[in-house]
């Protein structure tokens, strides 16, 4: 059994209107001092077996392709086991 | 023979009829492509119509890029055939890669639906020879993830290369980067239109009938071509 | 362990939580009677659901049954009251299929899934009819605009219905808002649905044919809004407000865009013997109501529901609210087919039971009885209370209260006037809608003919022929509260012109009843009151009511919601071309008004931002409203008019400013003899319009209005040029003579702010 967590986000570059809504929320809120917000994905996928060879590439590539938009998303892709 | 464009529908997909509707009006037949089918049906050209097609679900237009029907259609986009991706459409071909660029949320974070004023900047793709340069049109606009981004050096060589085919005018409804409301791809023949032209087809229920030109234009490539 | 029939039968002195499920000590002897036993745990669950008041109208059912009492003789209804929605023949072999259903308290706790929710019920009580949705209105209600609780609800309601809406592909077309302090803490979001269909698409929801199959398709059942029912419609919040928070159904607009696509084509395919969409009380009632309607039997395994939380009990699957899911009777030869359109469109399918001819509604969980029941017990044969109602103590002193010169100062100069005009049309009642509006998709589907801010929304229905129809929904709660059975009739009397000054004529009626509580005698009198105003009036005016909507409980504490009887009357056009839109076009048209004004102010928008509720409310004209509705629809069909506005809330002052935001041109008038300037331009009699007509055509129309008896009176004309003289060069200017001006800008600016100063740009 392996449990890969794919994060998503905005590239830096990127306006994140969502994100600047949530910090303003925050400031409201009482929590001072927060100089950024950037709103994300995660993604959870359970997978029988490990995650290895092959499978290991086409995972990576698809956290690439499907899961994140390139040209404004970047991920990170971590693996538990 | 009338020219014969296909309109595919996706799950989720909304003006498709719109879309079949305007080609009727501009004097073509309609096709009607279904996402699971990878047949084009002899058409001469392909509208991938608004609408939320699977929900908009992971990112709009991502799922939809793994249609059946798609890989033939960025196939045959990439040697020549005319397709126009209207809203959710043109986040399928950004999705695909037949153009640069992506679509993002609204900067003000809301739906917009409004009567939008735009400007025809360039009339060399297939499916804008029948405005004039320059043109000033009304056609509706609405979307929630209409924002068009795209990196410093790609907007430049868009504009360079004179493959903005449409800038907002008084006042930008979702923060698209440099006014953009549509884009080609080098060749001319692949187009993404965040506004719907096809809901600008009827006196009686659009705001004007500006959005009929886009239609009319690749009819006229197609009989250039045949 | 399964509580089973075997083991009630055995357990008959068992302690149930009636109580907690939301009923009373006499509905559970009831429920032991009807079995000769006591109900096993499901069965509770059940009766508790489908015996709550949002459910089962137990408070409201004697009153209600007014509307099929005095229904009038029409040859228009197809349908009638009873079904899903009701259905109206509009010519052609086309039909109509419109209702309007409230989900107010969802949308006090979770505003954008509440308001969400209720579109996506609304919408697939619509398909359960065989119709295609074909248009949205939403009419809502909220406290004072500028109240903190509003900014909360407000905006993730609007948010909601549009998300919803615009993912399903439905045009929005109309609707209400309007803001109280009577709602301060009860919000009221009324959705409404229209569809066409071709007469041999109707379908009803009975399950008929001993052997046919019962097919659960759409999404998975979940948790969603267990006890929701029971709930939430059935008491009132109490003061503590949002901190009771019980599930909610959360919608999914993607699955019910499948839905709607596969229902339509298993209609159309002919494979559907009947079918009923699960709203409130999922399970408990689609398979109830369907076998009551049918052969009176069914036979359930509800272990073969597909479960998107594998935990969930029995109980808990027959009180699940989870959306998008409807159900199908199907003949064994046609279920193939059936499941095969369901993968077409990826939407799950599974048949979960049988039609039956025992006459008893059973279901087996694991191979054991755990339901075992008589159908119409639960579905049809519910308590009906006759609830005690008196006429509340201070009506008299409230009625009496009239917004008299003497008791209210009125404005009598010009620039008190001009005051008046501006402080109306920039208060939040009468200020322009477009910062909800513009968060609606209006034009898919390509057949909006006319949509907010126009008087009605209009939808073509058919391409080639152009016929169409119209609806719009009305309510004035501050008319229903001075008097409710003048305030029911004053609703339908501004839907019924509303349509009819679009064009249309106008043919059935829905409603939303909305009130306190049933157990508090003086709300009940009001609903007493306003039922049987609603009927009388559907009467005389000859359009029946097709079906409707009750919602109870709307009050915090002991102070009830002002009665909120909201009216949708819809109308048909034979050419859409021919449609009235509220703007003039040309310099020269004349501007008339057709009806009389007299000094009506109670409950008016003028009283109300004097702070004053009292009196009586405008007199209702029956008679009247037909003649000028005969008039308007003539005018329209006949091309006698450019343009026309029916006249409400704020009077002839806002009406003539809302033309004028319209148009964008100017306009010059002058208050006609003999009569106050304040009265004229602010007074809210009824049964008047505004109407605007090219001069060819003016004796034409002014000899058609004496023939029948209308007064029509000129009263402007639209001119594009007034700025210079006026001292406004260049702008568009409208001008009452000896009284004031106003540039159309400024107009504007006065009406377009509110909305986004309060809730955001």
């Amino acid at each position: 059994m392996a449990r890969v967590v794919v994060n998503v986000a905005l590239k830096p570059e990127i306006l994140d209107p969502q994100g600047r809504a949530v910090q303003g929320a925050l400031g409201r809120l009482g929590l001072t001092g927060v100089s950024d917000v950037r709103q994300g994905k995660q993604f959870i996928i359970d997978l029988d077996g490990e995650l290895e060879g092959d499978r290991a590439g086409l995972m990576e590539k698809l956290a690439g392709e499907l899961l994140s938009n390139p040209v404004i998303e970047d991920f990170t892709l971590t693996v538990e086991n | 023979m009338d020219a014969r464009i296909g309109v595919v529908t996706f799950p989720g997909s909304l003006d498709d009829a719109d879309a079949a509707r305007a080609i009727r009006i501009a004097g073509a037949t309609p096709v009607a492509l279904w996402h699971g089918d990878a047949n084009l049906h002899d058409v001469d050209a392909v509208v991938l119509p608004g609408g939320f097609s699977y929900g908009d679900y992971l990112r709009c237009g991502a799922i939809a890029k793994f249609a059946p029907v798609m890989s033939l259609i960025i196939e045959k986009a990439q040697v020549g055939l005319p397709v126009l991706g209207i809203c959710n459409g043109f986040q399928i071909l950004c999705e695909s890669h037949l153009l640069p660029g992506a679509l993002t949320r609204n900067d003000h974070q809301h739906f917009i639906c409004r009567d939008q004023k735009l400007r025809i900047e360039s009339t060399e793709t297939l499916w804008t020879t029948d405005f004039a340069p320059g043109q000033e049109i009304i056609i509706p606009l609405k979307n929630g993830e209409g924002g068009f981004v795209a990196s410093e050096a790609i907007l430049d060589e868009l504009f360079a290369e004179n493959r903005v085919i449409a800038t907002y005018l008084d006042g930008n409804p979702n923060g698209s980067y440099r006014d953009i409301a549509g884009i080609s791809n080098k060749a001319g023949n692949v187009v993404g239109l965040m506004p719907h032209p096809e809901h600008a087809v009827e006196e009686l229920t659009g705001p004007t009938t500006d959005g009929i030109p886009f239609f009319t234009s690749v009819l006229k490539s197609l009989v250039g071509a045949s | 362990m399964t509580d089973t029939v075997d083991t009630a039968k055995e357990s008959p002195d068992t302690e149930q939580p009636w109580a907690e499920l939301g009923l009373k000590q006499d509905e559970y002897e009831s429920i032991k009677e009807i079995l000769g036993r006591r109900p096993t745990s499901s069965e509770l669950a059940m009766y508790s659901v489908m015996w709550s008041e949002h459910c089962s109208y137990k408070s409201s059912k004697v009153h209600l049954r007014q509307f099929g009492d005095k229904a009038p003789k029409t040859d228009v209804l197809l349908v009638g009251i009873g079904e899903n929605a009701g259905v109206v023949d509009i010519g052609d072999g086309w039909a109509v299929t419109f209702k309007v259903e409230s989900h107010n308290h969802p949308s006090y706790v979770e505003p954008y899934q509440g308001a969400a929710t209720g579109v996506g019920g609304i919408v697939r009580d619509i398909i359960s009819m065989g119709a295609r949705p074909i248009a949205i209105m939403d009419s809502l209600r909220f406290g004072p605009a500028d109240a903190p609780d509003t900014k909360r609800v407000l905006p993730g309601v609007v948010a909601g219905i549009g998300g919803y809406g615009n993912c399903l592909g439905l045009p929005n077309i109309g609707g209400e808002l309007v803001f109280d302090e009577s709602y301060a803490g009860n919000p009221l979001v009324n959705a409404l649905c229209i569809g066409s269909m071709k007469h041999e698409d109707i379908h009803l929801a009975s399950a008929k044919g001993v052997g046919n199959l019962v097919v659960l398709y759409g999404a998975r059942t979940g948790g969603d809004g267990i006890g929701g029912v029971s709930v939430l419609a059935s008491e009132t919040f109490d003061a503590d407000g949002p901190a009771k928070r019980p599930s909610v159904q959360v919608g999914d607009p993607f699955m019910e865009k499948l839905l709607i696509e596969a229902t339509l084509e298993v209609l159309h395919a002919g494979l559907v013997e009947g079918i009923q969409d699960l709203g409130g009380a999922g399970i408990s009632c689609a398979t109830s109501e369907l076998a009551s309607n049918g052969e009176g039997g069914m036979h359930v395994y509800l272990d073969r529901v597909l479960l998107r939380d594998a935990s969930l009990s029995p109980e808990e699957i027959l009180m699940s609210e989870s959306q998008e899911r409807m159900c199908a009777v199907v003949t064994p030869e046609k279920i193939d087919a059936f499941m095969v359109l369901c993968k077409k469109w990826d939407v799950e399918a599974v048949v979960i039971g049988a039609v039956t001819d025992s006459g008893r509604l059973v279901i087996e969980w694991h191979g054991e009885t755990i339901v075992d029941v008589p159908p119409r017990s639960v579905a049809h044969d519910g308590p009906v209370y006759n609830r005690p109602f008196h006429r509340p103590s201070w009506q008299d002193a409230l009625q009496a209260d009239e917004p008299t010169g003497e008791r209210i100062p009125r404005p009598s100069t010009p620039e008190a006037l001009k005051q008046t005009l501006i402080d109306l049309i920039s208060s939040p009642n009468l200020v322009s809608k477009s910062w909800v509006t513009s968060q609606y998709d209006r034009y898919v589907m390509g057949n909006t003919i006319l949509a907010q801010p126009e008087d009605a929304g209009m939808i073509r229905v058919d391409e080639e022929s152009g016929l169409g129809v119209a609806i719009s929904t009305d309510c004035n709660s501050r008319f229903a509260k001075l008097d409710p059975y003048a305030g029911a009739q004053l609703a339908l009397a501004e839907s019924y012109r509303n349509i009819s000054v679009a064009g249309a004529k106008p043919l059935a009626v829905t409603n939303c009843l909305n009130f306190g509580s049933p157990e508090d005698p003086e709300v009940m009198w009001q609903f007493a009151q306003a039922t049987t105003g609603l009927a009388d009036a559907c009467l005389e005016l000859g359009i029946p009511v097709t079906g409707g909507n009750v919602s109870f409980y709307n009050q915090t504490g002991d102070t009830a919601i002002h009665p909120t009887p909201v009216v949708g009357v819809l109308g048909v056009i034979d050419d859409v071309d021919r449609r009235t839109p509220i703007a003039w076009e040309d310099d020269g048209e004349l501007i008339y008004i057709l009806g009389d004004t007299a000094d009506e102010f109670a409950g008016s928008e003028w009283a109300h931002l004097q702070g004053h509720l009292g009196g009586l409310p405008p007199k209702v004209n029956l008679p009247m409203e037909r003649l000028l509705s005969e008039i308007m629809v003539a005018a329209s069909r006949d091309g006698m008019i450019s343009a026309a506005h029916d006249v409400s809330d704020g009077g002839v002052g806002v009406a003539i400013t809302e033309m004028a935001l319209r148009a964008n041109i100017g306009a010059r008038f002058w208050i006609p003899d003999n009569i106050d300037p304040f009265v004229f331009l602010f007074s809210e009699s009824t049964a008047r319009a505004i109407a605007v007509i090219a001069r060819t055509e003016e004796l034409r129309f002014t000899e058609m209005c004496a023939a029948r008896g209308m007064s029509a009176t000129r009263f402007g004309v639209v001119d594009s040029g007034l700025g210079a003289d006026s001292g406004y060069p260049g702008e568009q200017v409208i001008v009452i003579d000896s009284q004031f001006t106003f540039t159309i800008a400024a107009l504007r600016t006065a009406n377009e702010a509110t909305l986004p100063a309060l809730f955001g740009g």
